[in-house]
């Protein structure tokens, strides 16, 4: 539905940039001109997705609570795994519960946007491999 | 009978239709089991049919799947990069599995698949375990990088270090989470609302006339419920989308 559109809109400048060149367009250069053209016009979707995100209400609700919830359940988890295994309760469970509880506020704030989602750069360790 | 009109937990569930047991474990094939073989074959068939036949002008079905095809993989690109294009299958797979799925439990009397914990978290699993998996199998023990930000005191760096680990291990949990709980929830409310037009709609003339509010609510909700299938299966596959990112890409 868009497509149809946003062709009508590239038809010009398209057209007005192959007919100077005429014949002398080899089918590569032409179709490496489409696909640069193409990438170019993919770019301004971007946004349009992700504003689709975006959450509401009761969705919002299950997003947050989950995140938070996860958290805490997986510290707890983690506490009593280590606790069990390596007999130092209730120590292992105070602070994995506590590591939790972090956790889950680190999520949460991670997916308000609040503290930034590490980022391919913002991490330390090793130089970019591809 | 009448229970299970206003029961709202009722349409959950389970019932073995087919018991099956293998040293004493249950492997009953169920109402569950049933409805995941019909969401795979609607969506197989689906999207063999509407491709078999395929044209260059599309025709509306074809269309549908082209389109389908295309959000997955933009969504992929986008969450992933263009190397995440590997995992297409596994996330294409995913995500109309679950938005068939999500569709279907809308039709009245069938079972939603995705409201059982069970299954979302045997997705959500299957997307944490291929991340971490591929993760090791591609960058070994640089995929621990994950774990580490940067700029961090040497002193703080442990605790920050086990508070990421947590994280990354809560991340099937909220993943599955989030699927069940907006399927059960909104099916639960579809129920109470519907059950509230047949209790009132049963107290006379009066009821019925009441009974027009809850099942303007209904429809409205069903609206809503159709929506939030498509959103949830979204959502579920822009994370795992981003969670294969930082398979991808882990020492970034």
């Amino acid at each position: 539905m868009v497509d149809s559109k946003d062709a009508d809109r590239n038809a010009i400048p398209g057209a007005g940039g192959g007919t100077p060149e005429k014949g002398g367009d080899s089918l590569e250069a032409r179709r490496k001109r489409l696909a640069t053209e193409l990438a170019a016009r993919s770019v301004p979707e971007t946004p349009e997705v992700e504003g689709r995100e975006k959450p509401q209400g009761f969705a919002l609700a299950v997003k947050l609570s989950s995140e938070f919830i996860a958290g805490v359940l997986v510290g707890a988890l983690l506490g009593y795994l280590l606790d069990r295994f390596a007999g130092t309760t209730p120590w292992g469970m105070i602070v994995f519960l506590l590591l939790g509880f972090c956790a889950g506020v680190l999520n949460v704030l991670r997916s308000t946007g609040a503290v930034s989602t590490p980022v391919p750069g913002s991490r330390s360790g090793s130089p970019e491999q591809d | 009978m009448a229970t299970d009109k206003v029961d709202p937990i009722h349409q959950f569930h389970l019932t073995n239709l087919i018991p099956v047991d293998i040293g004493g474990l249950d492997l009953s094939f169920t109402n569950s089991s049933l409805f995941m073989v019909i969401v795979a074959v609607v969506t197989a068939g689906f999207l063999y049919l509407t491709t078999a036949n395929r044209g260059l002008v599309p025709t509306r079905l074809q269309s549908i799947s082209e389109m389908s095809y295309e959000f997955v993989a933009s969504m992929l690109r986008d969450g992933a990069g263009s190397q995440g294009m590997r995992f297409f299958p596994f996330v294409f797979s995913l995500f109309m599995f679950i938005l068939v799925a999500n569709l279907v439990g809308m039709v009245p009397y069938f079972f939603t698949v995705t409201s059982h914990i069970i299954v979302t978290f045997a997705f959500s699993m299957l997307v944490i375990g291929t991340v971490v998996v591929y993760g090791f199998w591609k960058h070994g023990l640089h995929f621990l990088n994950l774990f580490v930000p940067s700029g961090v005191p040497g002193a703080l760096l442990p605790l920050v270090v086990a508070i990421e680990i947590i994280s990354f291990l809560s991340r099937p949990i909220s993943l599955s989470v989030r699927l069940f709980a907006n399927m059960l929830a909104g099916h639960i409310t579809l129920k109470v609302f519907a059950g509230f037009v047949f209790s009132l709609g049963s107290m006379g003339a009066l009821g019925i006339g009441g009974a027009v509010l809850p099942l303007a609510m209904t429809v409205a909700l069903t609206g809503l419920e159709f929506l939030v299938a498509f959103l949830q299966a979204y959502v579920f596959a822009v994370l795992t989308c981003m969670y294969l990112n930082d398979a991808l890409h882990p020492g970034h």
